[in-house]
C-alpha cells in the first residue's frame, strides 16, 4: 500500500489562465462594463448639453471623488467581513466638529481639522472594539453609532453655537491651509476640476496596492473569508477590523473636510444616508456583503457610475426626482450582472 | 495491553497521565500517549469517548487540568492553537483549517508572509517566493495541484487536505494532528489523503489521525489507541487486531 503511488490525475484543469481570462475573473469586471455603458447612454442621450465637455467631465468626477473615497474605504471594511452604516453621520460630526472648534473657541481651522480627524479616528477605534467584544453584527453596533453620532452633533451644535448650521468659515484663521490641501482645483483646457478628484483616485490607488500586494490586504481578505482560521495561523484578525473601521470613519472626516473647505460650511445634517450610498457603489463594484471578496477599483467605479448618472440626468434634463429611482434599479441590476460574471469565471476556471 | 513501539528512540510527543474534567463530567482521564517519529497513530473510539478532547489538550485549545505534556522531551504549556502551531504542533480541521475565498499559496504562508521591498521602500508580498516554495512543498510531498492561484473554495476536498498537509510541512511540523480528515470525501479521495499521510511518515512526521472510519484506520495506522468514557483501554499495534477487537474494545465487549 504505501509503495504504490496513485496514477495521477490527468486534470482537464491544467491550462494556462491567460491575461483575458484573468481579467474576466476579477470583481470589477461588471462595474467597469457598466461605467462604460452608463458613460455611453449620456453621451448619447446629453452629449449635446454639456456631459461631454472638460466641465460636464469635472462635474461628475467631483461628484464621484466624495462617494469614491468613502466607497472605497467602505470596500476594504466590506472585505474584511464588517459594515459600517455610522459613516454619513461621521461626516456631519467631523464637519461640525471642525466649524465649532473654530468659530467658537478660535482655534485655527486646519488645528481643528486634525483634532476633528482624532475624533474620527476614536469613533472608528470604538465601532471597532464593540464589533469585536459583543460579537453582534457590525450592522447593529453602526446602525446605533449611526443615530448616537447623528444627534450628538446636532445636540452639541446647537448648545455650542444655537444653530445647526456654521457659515462664513472662510473668514477664519488657518482655513488657508484647508484649501489648499482639500479646496483647490486643477485647471485642465479651460475646466477647474477639483483636488477632491486626486484623493479619490490616490486612495483607490493605494486601497488597491493593500489589497493585492500587501499581508495587511491578505489579512484583510482572510478575515472576511474565514476570521477561525485566519485567527489560527496568526493573522490578528480583530487588529484588522478594527483598523478598517478606523479607515472609514477617517475616509468620512475627509469627504467632511473637503466639503467644508469647498461650501465655506458646515451643516450638522450633512452625509446623511451617504452611508447606504457608498455601500452601493461598493456593492456595484463586485464586493459581496458577506465579505472575502471584493476590489478598491471596482468600488471606485462604483462611485464613477453614481457621479455620472447624477449629474448625467441633470445634463439630459431628466428631473432629478428620478435619480433614487436609477440608484435603486442600478444596484439590483448590477448585484445580478456580477453575480452572472462571478459564476463565468469560476466556471471557466474549472 | 499497553505495549509500546520503538523503545530506545525519543517519543516526538509525550502525553502523561493528561486529565479534563467539564463540570462533573470526566471528560479525559487519566490518559498517557506516546507518539514516535514517523510514526501514525490512530485514535478509535465512539462518539464522547474523549478522543477529540484528548486531542484539544494537544493542540492547544483546552488546558490539562491534570497532567504533562512533553515534546521532543521538553515540558510544554500551551495558552491557545496559535502557541501549539509555533510549537510545531499542526492541527488540521475538516473545516476550519483553510480560508476559501483565497488560493492555495496564500494560504501556505497566511500570517506568516513573506515580504519584499518595493523601490527599497514599501514593504509588499513576494508572491513569486511564495508560489516557487508552494510548489516546492507540493513537489516534496507528491502533491499535483493545477493552478495554485486559484481559491481554495474550487479545489476538492482531497486538494483541500493536500494544501492543509503541505502547509503543516513547509512549516516544519514536529506533529500533524488530523481530525477526521477523510470526512466527507469520495473514495478516490479517501486514498490520496492515506498516501498524504505515508508521505508524512517517510518524510519521518508523525501523525496522529482522529476517524471513525476503520478502513481509515487500518490503511494508514501503526498503532491504534483506542478510548472508552474517557479512558485508554487500548494501545496496539495495527497489524494485531482485526476490526473486531477493535469494535469490541471500543463498545467494551471484550
Amino acid at each position: 500500500m504505501t509503495s504504490r503511488t496513485l496514477p495521477k490525475t490527468s486534470d482537464e484543469r491544467l491550462v494556462e489562465a491567460g491575461l483575458l481570462k484573468r481579467l474576466l475573473t476579477r470583481p470589477e469586471l461588471g462595474a467597469l462594463g457598466g461605467a462604460i455603458l452608463v458613460w455611453i447612454i449620456f453621451a448619447i442621450i446629453a452629449g449635446n448639453r454639456g456631459f461631454l465637455t472638460l466641465q460636464g467631465t469635472a462635474s461628475y468626477l467631483e461628484v464621484s471623488s466624495y462617494l469614491g473615497i468613502l466607497a472605497v474605504a467602505i470596500a476594504l471594511l466590506m472585505i474584511g467581513g464588517e459594515f459600517d452604516l455610522s459613516i454619513g453621520s461621521m461626516i456631519g460630526a467631523a464637519g461640525a466638529t471642525i466649524a465649532v472648534l473654530g468659530s467658537v473657541f478660535g482655534v485655527p481651522l486646519w488645528l481643528a481639522s486634525l483634532i476633528a480627524l482624532g475624533v474620527a479616528l476614536l469613533v472608528g477605534f470604538v465601532n471597532g472594539v464593540m464589533v469585536i467584544r459583543t460579537k453582534l453584527p457590525s450592522f447593529i453596533i453602526t446602525l446605533g453609532s449611526l443615530f448616537i453620532l447623528r444627534g450628538l452633533t446636532i445636540a452639541l451644535t446647537r448648545i455650542f453655537t444655537g444653530r445647526t448650521q456654521v457659515g462664513s468659515l472662510d473668514q477664519l484663521e488657518g482655513y488657508e491651509v484647508l484649501r489648499l490641501l482639500f479646496g483647490g482645483s486643477i485647471p485642465i483646457g479651460g475646466a477647474n476640476f477639483p483636488v477632491s478628484i486626486v484623493w479619490w483616485l490616490a486612495i483607490a490607488a493605494v486601497a488597491t496596492w493593500v489589497l493585492m500586494r500587501t499581508r495587511f490586504g491578505n489579512w484583510i481578505f482572510s478575515a472576511g473569508g474565514n476570521a477561525e482560521a485566519a485567527r489560527n495561523v496568526g493573522v490578528p484578525v480583530s487588529r484588522v477590523k478594527v483598523t478598517l473601521f478606523m479607515a472609514t470613519a477617517a475616509a468620512a472626516w475627509l469627504v467632511a473636510t473637503i466639503q467644508l473647505t469647498v461650501v465655506k460650511s458646515a451643516d450638522t445634517l450633512r452625509g446623511t444616508q451617504q452611508e447606504f450610498i457608498a455601500i452601493i457603489a461598493a456593492v456595484i463594484g463586485g464586493n459581496l456583503l458577506t465579505g472575502g471578496y471584493g476590489s478598491a477599483v471596482g468600488a471606485a467605479l462604483g462611485a464613477l457610475i453614481f457621479g455620472m448618472v447624477r449629474q448625467g440626468i441633470v445634463y439630459a434634463g431628466i428631473d432629478a426626482d428620478w435619480f433614487q429611482v436609477f440608484l435603486g434599479a442600478m444596484l439590483i441590476v448590477a448585484v445580478l450582472v456580477n453575480n452572472f460574471i462571478r459564476d463565468q469565471a469560476e466556471k471557466a476556471r474549472r | 495491553m499497553m505495549e509500546k513501539q520503538n523503545t530506545g528512540t525519543q517519543p516526538v510527543l509525550q502525553a502523561v497521565n493528561l486529565t479534563k474534567r467539564f463540570g462533573g463530567l470526566v471528560a479525559v482521564n487519566n490518559v498517557s500517549l506516546d507518539i514516535y517519529p514517523g510514526e501514525v497513530v490512530a485514535l478509535a473510539g465512539d462518539n464522547g469517548a474523549g478522543k477529540s478532547t484528548l486531542i484539544k489538550m494537544i493542540s492547544g485549545v483546552y488546558r490539562p487540568d491534570a497532567g504533562h505534556i512533553y515534546l521532543e522531551g521538553r515540558e510544554i504549556t500551551m495558552a491557545s492553537p496559535l502557541e501549539a502551531r509555533s510549537l510545531g504542533i499542526e492541527t488540521i480541521y475538516q473545516d476550519l483549517a483553510l480560508c476559501e475565498n483565497l488560493d492555495a499559496t496564500v494560504n501556505i504562508f497566511l500570517g506568516r508572509e513573506p515580504t519584499k521591498r518595493l523601490l527599497g521602500l514599501f514593504k509588499q508580498v513576494d508572491r513569486n517566493l511564495m508560489l516557487a516554495e508552494s510548489n516546492k512543498v507540493l513537489d516534496r510531498l507528491d502533491i499535483h495541484i493545477p493552478n495554485l492561484r486559484r481559491p481554495i473554495r474550487q479545489m476538492s476536498g482531497g486538494q483541500r487536505q493536500a494544501v492543509a498537509i503541505a502547509r503543516a510541512v513547509y512549516w516544519n511540523a514536529r506533529l500533524v494532528i488530523m481530525d477526521e480528515p477523510t470526512a466527507a470525501l469520495g473514495v478516490p479521495e479517501q486514498r490520496k489523503v492515506h498516501e498524504l499521510i505515508h508521505t508524512l511518515k517517510r518524510q519521518n512526521v508523525p501523525v496522529i489521525i482522529i476517524s471513525h472510519n476503520l478502513q481509515d484506520i487500518f490503511a494508514v495506522a501503526d498503532r491504534i489507541v483506542v478510548m472508552r468514557r474517557g479512558h485508554k483501554v487500548g494501545d496496539v499495534p495495527a497489524g494485531e487486531v482485526t476490526d473486531d477487537d477493535l469494535v469490541a474494545m471500543m463498545v467494551g465487549s471484550a
